[in-house]
């Protein structure tokens, strides 16, 4: 074997600076800490579902510098991490000096086989410390505790053992970080900062590109690389369908990609932002998107998972192409080239395909303002937490003086790609907004798409919620 | 009271403690098999070789092309095995097939350097397979009579004069889905060989001397030869019963034969792929009931679909038979069991072992037949309930029925039950889109191995010179909690704090022949025989102390370290033991526990095959959303009995742990083989967690109550306890009741819901919308313009 890189890459993990060494490329986060003899994070499903492999990465924040991240170990290139900061269940605390997460999950039979525990630690740590939570609010529903706790984030680890009332009790009971805690003390100073990551391993590279100029070049050259940000879906082909490319680049730290501004004629998003960073950023201006964060996958997976990628998979059943389709969202494509818009309901051009060159990077979303005053986002699913789509629908209309004058319908998961209802939208634009006209485009756009019967939902019932998305949606009103 | 039951002041016992490894888990300290691989030095690591065909004969195997892939040590087939090729007990599970009999099945193993390695390595075996025939739907294997094993019948009464006499007779068939065990922890094992060529294994297994056997077996040595450890699993549900033991013999057979330590963890996929479930089943029924709404004859054939082979399918076909009355009253029952044979996985053991499978199809009947006698299905189970005196169908009295009625009337006033009932009609009555329900099911589960011979236990307990215990016992850890119940036991009978007595891990070495840490039975068992070998010490150490303090041994007493008599005179535990020592007083000893008193003729089914009955009662409260099926489940209130808590806190947890699992059985698991004729057929579409939906924190009950049935003495069990694993699962019952209820409230008064298991939101969306369209469509009531 033979490794080349810039400087020795290395972790700094629980404090310690750890070299990563010569490890294949694909290596997860995951299998590299356990190799190391730190066997707390688990694996239960290698595909980012159960959290049992949840680790704290030091991450840039939106509300203090760095915020402490709860990640899927499982899905992480362990390269990806080069320079970064990890505590994992092993360094908050040790059985004779509990961290306090800890201590709550301990004594209020928080672990019954103990699997999940670590992960679901790491997780609970990330709220715990999570600079905008706080315990003076007081107010409390059922997925938020008193303490300013938020039980999403909790909605990524699986526990199979103690129907989650004592994990929910433990997170709802723990305070405000002690004065002297270090891990707390971390976040008034900011991040480390991206590094440039060069690693070969048996003809594999993983690049980390210090800019987007030189990532366009790498594409330019060399256009099957393999792009990664969060991994939240390269790490699934890796883990379960042995993917291995021979050449990885990262792009979730390229400033280019992370660019943000609101207004005053649209908004504009980096690919390389996560959802997370994205709902923090937006902070509720888009209520079609503010609906749809929670419903996407989970906590962990939105930690992860950037807005790019999500669209660069064009996976149809992905959650943001129908709300980004309804908000008539435009793509910013960049190449050594140049760069060029693509309207996003032109990008989708098959099942999995796109108008995207092999050479092109999604660099930018645009969502053109003002916003339409009424807006929705129905996902039908088994599971409210966590799961993916049977059918997905975002709707953004306007109405007035009772006549709808604008309607555009996004569909996931009726069809090889995500599509806008354009008949259903036909059928409401120009029309009184009353119950005849929505059950007769009701009607029209249960037959819209193509849906197909699968384990998580037949034609039928595809089709007959296309339908009733719609009556649900006028039943709920469109307040306008 | 029996001196078994009889629990001494100042118990350990009763005391509500967290799990004895709670710090390690929360810490990731806690050691799993597969953390011991990186501890080990040269480890290899396995692969399975997975059958792409649901039925095929292998005509050709050529591992040649994985030995060249650079890391590959060693393609393991069955021309390696010197012992017998069978992974069960059963003789039909061979290790090494020469038929794939189901999509996934594993026909060859490849050890090597790395997982890497090895996973490269099985994709280059290359193996011709000649496609057969498969079944796969239980109603398959029905219409071509492919079944095994030995079909069962169970009757009492007279269900042909009670039809012609009964007021209304109802019939249906009803086919629900079984349920993937989903521990979090894989499979897995890691063996190796010392210089002795002893064998040694660490195993995620819950029977460890049956995996001991079946890796001897394998090898063709005598059981002394291997030793299995097992120091906690990930979780085992019973999917760790019989299921371990080829994946342990692979282990061991690959270090055997290259000399080196050899793990073998499966991941994900493979586990879901080639490890057994529990068994969906079909039903078909005819109920009769009297004009007051009492079931007086029920006539079921029940179809439990085995899979490819027997496993433990014949007991858990029993179960199911044995508790078809769920917690009522039947006068005249006939069943028949039988077992398909299915091109899947061999389906197994798995909390509440059958249990389950009878009493969801008397709820079922019940739940659809209460609208058409006129009953809220609540009520009409109330009136069901069996009362002091009655027996079941298979003859053993039904003791302590009355404790039923005392759950119901609790979780009735605890639960606000009238109260909220009305405020529910009222919602419904104001919210077109939207219904809500509440329903009430019971729980009556039966304790002990239906097999009277695995009702057996035993212990070894040391008690070192300078007073500190270490206990020893047959049962595995798997996250009940059973160790923390061990200690509690062990503390308690020697009149010791906590802290001095410390458990070690369970090996077959230290204590042989063991049962399975299954049924239910992991305390009451094995803390009988703990119990059993303190007293041997503590009599003994009685004499020694009536010595020195001058009394009689029968009034010594042992009381938080302190060793007294009623003079006031004492001495501490260490004194006594160092005194007892240098008297050359045994210090240690073996505990062996039998249950007395059951009696099962299995041919005839009839007996009293259980201790005793543990009984609960749930109130489920649910809202469903009519544009979608989608639900929430408001509030849940349990009572449940676990005699007199050995350990509270680890009880409640139990008990919640069940009831959401069984939630996700009845509502959420789906399981989907391929059953089209297209080229995947067979093939488990559900095989990761991304698509195999576990409960997550959106499934818990907003609001959940659990209480422990209060003075509830077991007579017939250790401290007065009860078993608690299984039985709390089916509480759930409860959430797929109101479910249809809250279906059946989009339609008219009365409607009769047939409801899919599971009962996903597209099942609730079907049964609802078959209810609203028995009405015509409501006008759309609109908030906005």
């Amino acid at each position: 074997m033979s490794t080349t890189t810039t400087q020795a890459p290395s972790i700094t993990v629980n404090g310690e600076q750890t070299t990563i060494g010569d490890v294949a490329v694909h290596t997860t986060v995951l299998d590299w800490l356990r190799d190391r003899g730190l066997t707390g994070a688990k694996e239960g499903c290698a595909e980012g579902e159960c959290g049992a492999c949840s680790v704290l990465v030091a991450r840039p924040g939106t509300d203090s510098p760095t915020e402490w991240t709860a990640v899927n170990a499982c899905l992480l290139p362990v390269a990806s991490l080069d320079g970064q900061e990890v505590i994992t269940s092993e360094g908050l605390g040790t059985p004779a000096d509990l961290h306090p997460v800890q201590q709550e999950l301990a004594v209020r039979g928080g672990s019954q086989c103990g699997y999940c525990t670590p992960g679901f630690v790491c997780s609970m740590a990330a709220e715990f410390y999570r600079s905008t939570r706080t315990t003076a609010n007081g107010h409390s529903d059922h997925e938020h505790g008193p303490n300013g706790f938020d039980l999403h984030a909790l909605s990524g680890n699986l526990c199979r053992c103690t129907g989650y009332r004592p994990i929910r009790d433990a997170a709802y009971a723990l305070g405000e970080p002690a004065l002297n805690d270090a891990l707390a003390a971390r976040r008034s100073a900011p991040p480390p900062p991206p590094a440039a990551t060069a690693i070969a391993v048996d003809g594999a590279e993983f690049l980390r590109p210090a800019g987007l100029p030189e990532v366009l070049d790498l594409l330019a050259e060399c256009p099957e690389a393999q792009i990664v940000a969060g991994s939240t879906d390269v790490g699934v082909e890796v883990n379960l369908r042995g993917v291995r490319k021979p050449l990885i680049v990262a792009v979730d730290r390229l400033t280019e990609l992370r660019e943000f501004s609101f207004g005053p004629d649209e908004i504009r998003i980096g690919a390389a932002l996560t959802l997370s960073e994205l709902e923090r950023l937006l902070a509720g201006r888009v209520p079609l998107l503010a609906h749809l964060f929670p419903q996407f996958a989970s906590r962990l997976i939105r930690n992860g998972a950037t807005i790019g990628g999500n669209l660069g998979t064009a996976s149809p059943i992905g959650d943001t192409p129908p709300a980004l389709l309804a908000l008539d969202a435009s793509l910013v494509l960049s190449s050594r080239r140049g760069e060029r818009i693509v309207p996003l309901a032109d990008y989708f051009t098959g099942y999995r395909e796109t108008l995207k060159a092999p050479d092109e990077l999604i660099r930018t979303i645009v969502v053109p303002l003002p916003l339409e005053p009424v807006t929705a986002f129905h996902k039908i699913a088994k599971r409210r937490f966590d799961d993916i789509s049977s059918v997905a629908v975002g709707y953004a209309v306007d109405v007035a003086d009772g006549v709808v004058r604008r309607a555009r319908i996004g569909l996931g998961g009726v069809a090889a790609t995500p599509l806008r209802a354009v008949a259903t939208e036909q059928a409401l634009i120009g029309k009184p907004w009353t119950e005849r006209t929505v059950r007769e485009a009701a009607a029209v756009m249960a037959a819209e798409g193509t849906p197909m019967d699968d384990h998580r939902a037949s034609s039928s019932y595809r089709s007959a919620m296309l339908g009733q998305s719609l009556l649900r949606f006028y039943a709920e009103g469109v307040g306008a | 009271m029996s001196s078994l039951s009889e629990r001494p002041q100042q118990a350990v016992v009763g005391l509500p403690l967290p799990h004895e490894s709670a710090a390690l888990h929360v810490t990731g300290q806690a050691l799993y098999t597969d953390d011991f691989v990186v501890r080990t030095k040269d480890v290899l690591h396995a692969w399975p070789v997975q059958s792409p065909h649901t039925h095929a004969r292998i005509t050709d195997l050529r591992v040649k092309p994985a030995y060249d892939v650079p890391g590959v040590v060693r393609v393991l087939t069955g021309d390696d095995v010197p012992g017998v090729n069978d992974a069960g007990v059963k003789h039909d599970e061979p290790l090494f097939p020469t038929e794939a009999m189901f999509h996934g099945h594993a026909i060859c193993w490849v050890l090597a350097e790395s997982l890497e390695a090895a996973r490269l390595g099985a994709a280059a075996v290359e193996v011709d397979y000649e496609p057969l025939d498969s079944l796969v739907t239980v109603r398959e294997a029905i219409a071509a009579g492919s079944f095994q094993g030995t079909g069962r019948h169970l009757a009492r009464g007279d269900v042909e004069a009670a039809f012609a006499s009964a007021a209304y007779v109802f019939d249906g068939e009803f086919e629900f889905a079984g349920q993937e065990h989903f521990y979090l922890e894989t499979h897995s094992a890691l063996s190796l060989v010392d210089e002795n060529g002893q064998i040694f294994v660490q195993s995620s297994t819950q029977h460890p001397s049956e995996t001991q056997e079946i890796v001897a077996h394998v090898l063709g040595v005598p059981s002394h030869e291997v030793t299995v450890q097992c120091l906690r699993m990930g979780g085992g549900f019973g999917g760790k019963e019989m299921q371990p033991h080829g994946f342990a013999a692979i282990a061991a057979l690959g270090a055997t034969l290259t000399g080196r330590p050899v793990r073998l963890r499966l991941n994900r996929t493979q586990d879901i792929t080639m490890s057994g479930k529990r068994h969906g089943f079909h039903s078909a029924w005819r109920a009769g009931f009297d004009d007051d709404g009492h079931l007086i004859a029920l006539d079921a054939t029940l179809t439990a679909d085995g899979g490819w082979s027997l496993d433990l399918s014949e007991p858990v076909l029993a179960r199911a038979m044995c508790h078809i009355d769920n917690s009522y009253r039947i006068p005249n029952v006939r069943v028949d069991g039988r077992i398909a044979k299915t091109n899947k996985t061999s389906q197994t053991a798995f909390r509440g072992f059958g249990g389950p499978q009878g009493m969801i199809v008397v709820e079922d009947i019940l739940g659809r037949c209460a609208p058409m006698l006129g009953y809220d299905g609540t009520e009409l189970r109330r009136r069901n309930l069996y009362r002091v005196g009655d027996t079941t169908p298979y003859g053993q009295p039904v003791r302590h029925a009355d404790r039923l009625e005392s759950c119901w009337t609790q979780v009735s006033g605890n639960g606000d039950v009238v109260r909220r009932r009305a405020e529910i009609e009222a919602f419904n009555a104001t919210h077109p889109h939207t219904k809500r329900a509440l329903a009430m099911t019971p729980v009556k589960f039966g304790i002990s191995f239906n097999l009277t011979a695995f009702n057996q236990a035993g212990a070894l307990v040391h008690v070192y010179k300078d007073g500190s215990v270490l206990i020893n016992h047959g049962g595995t850890e798997m996250g009940q909690g059973l160790h923390t119940k061990m200690l509690q036991v062990a503390a308690t009978t020697l009149g010791l704090p906590l802290a001095r007595v410390r458990l070690a891990p369970t090996r077959t070495d230290k204590v042989p022949n063991t049962s399975a840490t299954a049924a239910s039975s992991g305390a009451d068992l094995n803390g009988a025989a703990i119990k059993n070998a303190c007293e041997q010490i503590r009599d003994r150490l009685a004499q020694v102390a009536g010595g020195k303090l001058g009394i009689g041994p029968h009034d010594v007493r042992f009381v938080e370290g302190q060793v007294s008599g009623l003079s006031g005179d004492s001495l501490s535990w260490d004194e006594l033991v160092h005194t007892a020592y240098h008297q050359r007083v045994q210090l240690w000893a073996a505990g062996f526990y039998r249950t007395e008193g059951l009696h099962w003729d299995a041919n005839a089914m009839r007996g009293e095959p259980f201790k005793y009955f543990a009984y609960g009662v749930a109130a489920a409260e649910v809202e469903v959303d009519g544009f979608s099926g989608a639900y929430t489940l408001r509030r849940v209130d349990i009572v449940h009995d676990v005699g007199d808590s050995l350990s509270p806190l680890i009880d409640i947890g139990q008990i919640e742990g069940g009831f959401v699992q069984g939630t996700g059985w009845l509502t959420l698991e789906d399981l989907r083989w391929d059953e089209s004729d297209g080229p995947h057929r067979g093939r488990l579409a559900t095989q990761a967690a991304s698509t195999y939906k576990l409960p997550s924190f959106s499934e818990m009950p907003a609001e959940f109550n659990v209480n422990l049935l209060e003075k509830a003495h077991e007579d017939g069990a250790v401290y007065g306890s009860k078993a608690v694993g299984e039985p709390p699962l089916m509480l759930a019952f409860a959430v797929r009741e109101a479910l249809r209820q809250a279906a059946a409230a989009f339609g008219p008064a009365g409607t009769s819901v047939d409801l899919a298991s599971p009962a996903t939101p597209e099942a609730v969306y079907w049964a609802l919308d078959r209810a609203r369209s028995s009405v015509g469509s409501e006008p759309l009531e609109t908030s906005g313009v």
